[in-house]
């Protein structure tokens, strides 16, 4: 593992993390096969990225491997009614997960995110859920957040969990 | 058909411009600019206009109204939420929600009014020489905004969120009263947070805006204040940016505001963050500093029977049991209220993941969840945060959550979990990283003593932003003097929140209400020569 000054130039915010890490990665617009909206923010490796963590977060809360292009579709949505500082952060977050050093070294997920087990998935969202370093803690609850939110936003997930949903007032 | 009065008034031919759809810069004329639509500047507005002045209104968040608001988070957010409802302070230990659009947090609010209480008035008298805030003295102002607003009594029975409320402190000798609420014929339908459906809410959406509107004011909304342009001690434009249609990016139009006087309203973060990025003189370093909160936990008891708490007025009953057990400038003290939930916030909101979090989210409907609204700025260990700006110049706020606070947080964690066993849960849950649901009172109890309280462990929210910009007797402790003018910029007030020398201890609207309807009215006999008279 990195110690805490090497981590803390990959913050969140510090905006060099990128090019410290020896990342360069393209914008790859991310069309899905399903014919499906293409995502306005979220790109290939971001898509890589959630869709290897949202099983993880939500399992036992319904059909995810079913719905994977639906929660992606949500949390791209999201994301772009987030201010510019905002979206900058989750896409800093999404690039460090999907870079080699950022996967391996910080999060400590050895396989790609596409192989990666869930239980080693599950140990890296524990590790930093319960990081000593707060851009860890951060950076889980941004995940936590994403993921959660673009779950319980589609109609489909409440009947699962007894809501009925808005009522009819006009 | 629910009438619109929104939709009615744009097509009757009220002065509203998206800024969104602009084309070119816009520059505009008016005696007043207000920046801001929420309680301050609704309430200030109205007055204004009712005084003969010609007012122009400026919001950063769009004009939605009732036939807009579905009922549904996905689109209520981000449309009517301060950063989608995922602002946090600078940590992200804190989540704010705060409105966005016209009507500011009026339209998103939980109704739930109550007057300044008069403990907090008395040390706003002792400590920053606001001589004039007595209860008697405001009674006039308070009494006008809630004849206003409908404020009154809810005669419905509570639904079981709060009924558990009740029942529970009852059980511990904790007496419990009725929230009065600003509705009228109100459906209980329970989703006050994303927009009200009916226009039951007497939000200033539906009362002081269409009032200003239909006066002649002007509305600019999407349009972000930026800076004002300053000179010998006056301001002399008000400069904002277009935003696009999601009020995400600059368009890159300017909407240029020229009057004779601004009154700033963009609340406790917004107003400050203004006023810094224009360099406004802050000779005494006041400026943005003592921003209070009400910093809020939760816990969730799991009930036998079902809660439904998506149903119902969402706030009925409250207890104020832990503000009154010491001294206001003792350890620190929290209000005791219910929260609607609603699953997108509630699964984002309850901790962990996997199985034990869908777990939890399967017993939605059992689920009822207790607030402590800590009573922050009245101790020399509780001095608030303070609102900065970020490189692109939007605005943070730093909020240290220190030992005296974390003293706060586990006697509400306690308090909330004795009542809610009390109440009859089957397990009580505090909203924190390293809690699990407890079976027990006992087992409750000591585990929250054993609880770590860290920033981004325990869950703090705010809905209510106050402070930054506080008012006094002099220019030594305030930035306004205590009818909300500026010390030191001649021709510039705040009417709203960002006013206030300490947090409240209670939900904040009726408050801003009154407070800026008895400096509005003295600025309309300013400007338009007439009386200031409360029953106006």
């Amino acid at each position: 593992m990195l110690s805490r000054r090497r981590f803390l130039k990959f913050g969140l915010g510090g905006g060099l993390l990128l090019a410290a890490a020896g990342v360069a990665r393209g914008q790859r617009r991310y069309v899905p096969a399903s014919g499906a909206e293409p995502l306005a923010i979220l790109d290939g490796g971001d898509r890589a990225v959630l869709a290897a963590i949202a099983p993880v977060l939500l399992e036992g809360a319904g059909d995810v491997a079913g719905n994977l292009e639906a929660i992606v579709g949500s949390v791209d949505r999201a994301v772009i009614g987030l201010p510019p500082h905002l979206q900058a952060e989750v896409k800093q977050l999404f690039a460090l997960l999907g870079s080699w050093p950022g996967r391996r070294l910080l999060a400590g997920v050895c396989a790609p995110w596409g192989e990666a087990g869930r239980a080693e998935i599950a140990a890296f969202l524990e590790r930093w859920r319960f990081s000593r370093w707060r851009l860890q803690q951060q950076a889980y609850q941004a995940l936590h957040e994403l993921v959660f939110a673009a779950w319980y936003a589609r109609p489909d997930t409440w009947p699962a969990i007894g809501y009925p949903g808005p009522p009819e007032v006009r | 058909m629910i009438p619109d009065p929104i939709r009615a008034g744009l097509a009757a031919g009220w002065k509203v411009t998206d800024a969104s759809a602009l084309e070119g810069d816009l520059v505009l004329e008016a005696d007043v600019a207000i920046v801001g639509t929420g309680a301050g500047g609704g309430v200030t507005a109205e007055i204004l206009a009712e005084a003969g002045l010609d007012v122009a209104l400026v919001e950063e968040g769009p004009l939605k109204s009732s036939s807009d608001f579905r009922m549904v988070e996905a689109e209520a957010y981000p449309q009517l939420y301060q950063e989608s409802a995922a602002r946090k302070t600078r940590d992200k230990a804190i989540t704010i929600l705060q409105g966005r659009s016209v009507g500011g947090s009026t339209t998103v609010n939980w109704t739930s009014s109550f007057r300044t209480p008069p403990a907090t008035l008395a040390h706003w008298r002792e400590r920053y020489g606001l001589r004039d805030f007595t209860p008697e003295a405001l009674a006039p102002w308070f009494e006008r905004m809630e004849r206003r607003l409908a404020v009154a009594a809810w005669e419905v029975a509570p639904n079981e969120n709060n009924a558990l409320l009740a029942r529970g402190a009852e059980r511990l000798g904790i007496a419990t009263a009725a929230i009065r609420r600003n509705v009228k014929a109100c459906w209980n339908l329970g989703y006050c947070g994303l927009g009200c459906p009916t226009n039951a809410k007497q939000s200033m959406l539906v009362t002081c805006i269409p009032a200003a509107l239909a006066r002649g004011a002007q509305l600019i909304c999407l349009a972000r204040a930026e800076r004002f342009a300053l000179r010998g001690g006056r301001a002399e434009a008000l400069v904002c940016r277009a935003l696009d249609a999601r009020g995400v990016h600059a368009t890159g139009r300017r909407v240029t505001v020229r009057a004779r006087h601004y009154v700033v309203a963009a609340g406790g973060i917004g107003t400050p963050a203004l006023l810094l990025r224009s360099g406004a003189p802050d000779p005494h370093r006041v400026l943005g500093a003592r921003t209070f909160l009400h910093p809020t936990v939760a816990a969730a008891g799991l009930m036998s029977g079902p809660v439904a708490a998506w149903a119902g007025a969402p706030q009925t009953l409250y207890s104020d049991h832990f503000l009154e057990r010491g001294p206001i400038d003792g350890p620190i003290g929290f209000k005791l209220e219910v929260a609607p939930l609603h699953p997108l916030l509630l699964g984002m909101t309850l901790q962990g993941f996997g199985p034990a979090h869908a777990a939890l989210m399967k017993d939605y409907p059992h689920v009822h969840v207790l607030l402590a609204l800590l009573r922050d700025g009245f101790h020399a260990e509780s001095p608030g945060g303070n609102v900065g700006l970020r490189d692109d110049g939007s605005p943070v706020l730093a909020y240290p959550l220190n030992p005296f606070i974390w003293d706060g947080v586990r006697r509400a964690y306690l308090a909330m979990a004795e009542i809610q066993f009390a109440a009859g849960a089957r397990q009580v849950l505090p909203l924190h990283e390293r809690a699990t649901p407890y079976a027990t009172w006992t087992a409750a109890k000591a585990a929250i003593e054993a609880l770590p309280l860290e920033p981004l462990l325990a869950r703090v929210m705010s809905a209510h932003v106050m402070g930054g910009c506080a008012m006094a007797d002099r220019a030594e402790r305030g930035v306004v003097d205590p009818l909300g003018r500026h010390f030191q910029l001649e021709n510039l007030s705040i009417h709203d929140g960002s006013v206030f020398p300490t947090s409240l201890g209670a939900n904040p609207q009726l408050s801003i209400y009154a407070v800026a309807a008895r400096s509005a009215a003295a600025l309309a006999a300013t400007l338009a020569g007439k009386p200031a008279v409360p029953g106006a």
